[in-house]
């Protein structure tokens, strides 16, 4: 590795560190979960390396706890996660074209909402490595988290898991806030996106039928496009997504 | 039990086709500005949906979850790191917890 790849690798592995702490909580929770419906630590562990979706494995527990139909599987687990197709073709256009297959191969293994926010945001190109280091960093907590959670859930006190579990959100906001600043457009997705989601959520008729997974595709979907037609980016903004 | 590792290996093939696919096949810089716009506003839409309501039961209490919501927004308007915003967040609401049991 070349001194400005290890920069960038160690840069992504120091930024993934909330992602980290937040990943950790929240998979503790999967692996005392999975373990609740008989899986053994390591396959918790292994469908954590893996998978490395919140939503998408919390969600696979169900059917695998009651022998669901592989096929329900498949398509619960592509309607939950197609948010990542969003995202990775967002982190397409942020790729230099001189990327090469297989490291997009690698950095795709890494597409999840956390890690996609701090790569898609970073200013100019993304750098391969400093993928890889937000992806070690981050599956780290991932893994370890779900292992903890499956051997014991009695190892890390309830008041410390339930305070971690802001992790996450901390740094989603920390990511989408100082932008609001400078931007009156990104001020209005935010707003609205956060007003929607509150509808999805509280509106009885629409949380019964709309899966988390899918509530924000849609949100996605409506408050983005009504942002670019309302207040599409100028030219000048060229390559950086940011 | 050999069930088990098939499911893992179904949703893990499924997940990853939906990550891959656009990463290897979009090479080239897409002109159309809507689509840019469209995407330059993505991350902000689903990180904002995912974020709220769902940051108001993040942690045992309302109430917790409140003070840290609040801190994070105040920190991150002023422009502190992802690392500060997050763990202080985390120290406020377990300050206030301490508070409640």
């Amino acid at each position: 590795m070349s001194g400005s790849s290890k920069h960038e690798f160690f840069e992504g592995c120091h930024d993934a560190i909330p992602i980290c702490l937040g990943y950790i909580a929240v998979s503790f929770a999967f692996g005392i979960e999975a373990s609740k419906i008989g899986m053994t630590t390591f396959q918790a562990a292994i469908t954590s390396l893996l998978n490395v979706t919140s939503a998408g494995q919390f969600s696979a527990l169900d059917v695998i706890a009651r022998n669901g139909s592989f096929i329900e599987l498949a398509i619960l687990q592509f309607i939950i996660n197609l948010r990542y197709m969003l995202m990775s073709t967002a982190l397409s256009q942020k790729l230099s074209s001189s990327v090469g297959t297989m490291k997009r191969l690698a950095i795709s293994y890494g597409v999840t909402d956390e890690i996609f926010a701090l790569s898609v945001l970073r200013k100019g190109e993304l750098k391969p490595p400093y993928s890889y280091g937000l992806i070690v960093t981050s599956v780290f907590g991932w893994v370890f988290g779900t292992v903890l959670g499956a051997f014991s859930g009695q190892i890390m006190p309830q008041r410390l898991i339930s305070c971690l579990g802001l992790a996450i959100y901390g740094m989603f906001i920390a990511i989408i806030i100082p932008d609001t600043r400078t931007s009156k457009a990104v001020l209005g997705t935010v707003v609205s996106a956060m007003a929607l989601s509150s509808i999805f959520t509280y509106v009885p008729v629409i949380a019964e039928h709309i899966s988390s997974g899918f509530r924000i595709i849609i949100i996605t979907v409506i408050v983005a496009a009504a942002a670019a037609y309302f207040a599409p980016i100028k030219e000048d903004e060229g390559g950086d997504v940011a | 039990m050999s069930r088990v590792y098939l499911y893992i290996i179904l949703m893990a093939v499924v997940t990853y086709i939906i990550r891959a696919l656009p990463l290897t096949l979009i090479r080239r810089e897409i002109k159309s500005r809507f689509i840019r716009s469209f995407l330059h506003y993505v991350p902000y839409a689903t990180l904002a949906a995912m974020t709220f309501p769902a940051i108001l039961s993040a942690t045992d209490y309302l109430i917790s979850s409140v003070v840290g919501f609040a801190i994070a927004l105040l920190l991150a308007f002023n422009k502190k790191s992802l690392l500060t915003v997050a763990s202080v967040s985390c120290l406020a609401a377990f300050i206030v917890e301490l508070f409640l049991r």
